[in-house]
């Protein structure tokens, strides 16, 4: 019998919610963690991007690398941080390197900061960085991740790797070789191109990319070890991917896609939510309930109201058998994890009261 | 304000707003609204696996341009469509300035990479300054680009100045320069925000519109609001009671489904009203309004009553006072 959504919050001891952006996952996050606190875990929240009102009843008034406690009704104890990802990088370099001295003039280098500022994947790669740290450093039950909205499915397993590599690189390694002989020669004609490189795009900042790797020479071990144990824990059988998506054809063949790519790196899907459900409401064919409609219409103004009931019961139909078609492949996709059904809430969820009711909604309470 | 005026003053659109609010459709609907008005409409699509061709029921974008909509009829303008991803546009600047030669090791090696990170910025000055080119160019009446989600927008249109605070000679910090003449000039270039009719999104877009203006200084255009429940005016009567003005018969559990849906429809409705209301309070733009059309996938014709709906509401908007 595959979990409940309801036995992964009660069981799990890392819940991952991925899913395209827009769909509510930073929603279905902090619900999963108000849960499993209210079921008497002691749980944390790891937030992206939330919306301010949300942040704000969080207690999450900025970026913070440290869990805050949300005082609430619970049996267990919730927590919740946004992920800073400078913040998290810098402990990282701070950890790896060998003192330091070495550690400033990585934090003080100006492509390391552009690097933890931006670089594409960073956040990702912090994210599940920061996961590990809670995992490994404290003694919560529960670790929810929400993960940053991104085009790409992939980006949070792939960050870390990608980041190592680029850590890591073959080019910069010429670079910083040691000169001898035709080593030393290719490094000079490394160079030459850089150089190059810098006239077009400045040469301050290749220096600058030159000095980071120098300085950064020995630590990639320490990162790709890291990163390593980072996978292991993403692969643990105690770590749940929770998939959220909508019921929007485009927003469902991602989702697929992501399953089918998590699949790929051995990690099934446990659940999916899928959220803003239309209500699948009454009985007949849309089409034919609009062809009355139509007619009705055609019948004058004293049908005219009867007309617009019935107009609005086709389209609400409509929309309810299109989105649960699309749910039906995705169900398959995903057999046997359980699907959760999420209806169009009529309130915003921006407070602990709100998120009480999504949860209820979540956990088909009402 | 007549639509070709519209469309044309200024001449670059950039759709903005979060992940899901419908940019990509928004986008969309104003070029072919601006092709049934007789003009040339350029779509520039940047993050790459676009819904576009879907869309308009086209084959996959090629980077230097393909045909959605062509000008079959008399007064129809045309839509075409083209992708720049960031890693061509560097790539192709690289070329540009003699770096051919190594050009596949650049890429190859990820070196590509790594001088995209060293010059934080410049993958999207290099898009922006495409988007300037193809300005220049003059074979598009109109330019509208989608662009990316999120709080993106505002790091894409914020690129230039970050770039020129790191950078002070060379091609490229040429190329940040014109990138911020061309966004600061309202006559060339405007940003138009989407957004839904809910509470979440309404807030986000207020906080965009005012951050643009703090920390770009970009045009704003009208906001359009995206998937608004259309009105049905006869909700308002019980359904026993209508059936009866109607002289039909239903049955009980016919006149339960009837109340159930239509009292869905019109709490929506309630809600987005308020929104709808807020949204006008809270940021003093101009808002064009979309329906809700109740389908999970969008299709040519439906993109075709999209564009019709927004061709009826801008002539009700206040005509533009150029500068120029």
């Amino acid at each position: 019998m595959p979990d409940s959504l309801a036995d992964l919050v009660d069981q799990a001891a890392v819940l991952v919610c991925c899913g395209s952006g827009g769909v509510g996952k930073t929603t279905v996050a902090a619900v999963l963690a108000m849960e499993g606190a209210s079921r008497g875990r002691r749980t944390v929240v790891v937030t992206i991007d939330p919306a301010k009102r949300l942040a704000d009843a969080l207690g999450l008034s900025g970026l913070t690398n440290e869990p805050t406690v949300v005082a609430g009704p619970w049996k267990g104890e919730m927590s919740a941080l946004m992920l800073d990802t400078e913040g998290t990088f810098d402990g990282l370099v701070r950890k790896h390197a060998p003192d330091v001295e070495q550690a400033e003039r990585i934090l003080g280098n100006r492509f390391y900061r552009n690097i933890a500022g931006a670089l594409s994947g960073t956040q990702e790669y912090m994210a599940t960085e920061k996961l590990f740290e809670l995992h490994e450093e404290s003694d919560y039950d529960l670790i929810v991740v929400d993960t940053p909205p991104t085009r790409n499915a992939l980006d949070f397993l792939e960050a870390p790797g990608r980041l190592t590599r680029f850590l890591d690189h073959r080019l910069y390694r010429l670079v910083t070789a040691p000169t001898r002989g035709v080593v030393r020669a290719v490094g000079m004609a490394t160079q030459r191109f850089l150089r190059s490189v810098g006239k077009v795009v400045g040469g301050d900042v290749i220096a600058d990319a030159i000095g980071f790797f120098q300085a950064f020479e020995g630590m990639d071990e320490g990162f790709k070890e890291r990163a390593r144990r980072v996978d292991e824990l993403l692969s643990d059988p105690g770590t749940a991917f929770v998939l959220v998506a909508s019921a929007k054809e485009e927003t469902v063949a991602e989702a697929g896609f992501f399953a089918t790519k998590l699949a790929e790196h051995g990690i099934d899907v446990r659940a999916l939510v899928v959220n803003r459900l239309h209500p699948l409401i009454g009985e007949g064919d849309p089409d034919e309930l609009a062809a009355w409609a139509a007619e009705l219409r055609a019948g004058g103004p004293g049908s005219a109201a009867l007309a617009d009931h019935v107009q609005a019961l086709a389209e609400l139909r409509a929309i309810a058998f299109a989105e649960r078609t699309h749910l039906a492949e995705l169900t398959a996709r995903i057999d046997p994890a359980p699907v959760v059904e999420v209806p169009y809430l009529s309130v915003d969820v921006h407070d602990l009261d709100t998120l009480a009711l999504a949860a209820d909604a979540v956990f088909d309470r009402d | 304000m007549e639509p070709a005026q519209f469309f044309t003053q200024p001449r670059v659109t950039i759709v903005a707003g979060k992940g899901g609010v419908g940019k990509t459709t928004v986008a969309a609907t104003m070029a072919l609204a601006a092709a049934r008005a007789g003009l040339r409409a350029l779509l520039v699509e940047i993050e790459g696996k676009s819904q576009l061709p879907t869309l308009f029921g086209a084959p996959d974008l090629a980077y230097d341009g393909t045909v959605l909509v062509a000008d079959a009829a008399p007064g129809h303008g045309e839509v075409r469509a083209r992708t720049l991803t960031p890693d061509d546009a560097l790539v192709e600047y690289l070329n540009d300035h003699g770096l051919t030669r190594i050009s596949n090791r650049l890429v190859s090696s990820g070196a590509v990479d790594m001088v995209a990170t060293a010059t934080p910025g410049i993958k999207d000055v290099l898009i922006l300054g495409k988007v300037k080119q193809l300005e220049r160019a003059g074979t598009a009446d109109v330019i509208l680009v989608d662009a990316p989600a999120a709080g993106h927008a505002i790091s894409f249109l914020r690129s230039a100045r970050g770039l020129l605070d790191a950078v002070s000679v060379g091609p490229i910090e040429a190329q940040a320069r014109e990138v911020l003449e061309l966004l600061g000039d309202a006559d060339r270039a405007q940003v138009v925000l989407v957004t839904l009719p809910e509470e979440t999104p309404v807030n986000e877009v207020v906080e965009t519109a005012f951050s643009l203006e703090d920390q770009v200084g970009i045009k704003l255009g009208p906001v359009v609001v995206n998937g608004i429940t259309p009105p049905l005016p006869g909700l308002t009567t019980d359904p026993a009671t209508a059936a009866a003005e109607a002289g039909v018969d239903l049955d009980d559990a016919m006149v339960d489904a009837l109340r159930r849906s239509s009292a869905f429809r019109a709490e929506r409705a309630g809600l987005q009203a308020e929104q709808l209301e807020r949204l006008e309070r809270e940021l003093p733009l101009p808002q064009l309004r979309l329906p809700f059309l109740f389908t999970t996938r969008l299709n040519a014709t439906h993109l075709g009553t999209l564009a019709d709906e927004l061709l009826a509401q801008i002539p009700e908007l206040a005509p533009v006072v150029s500068r120029a």
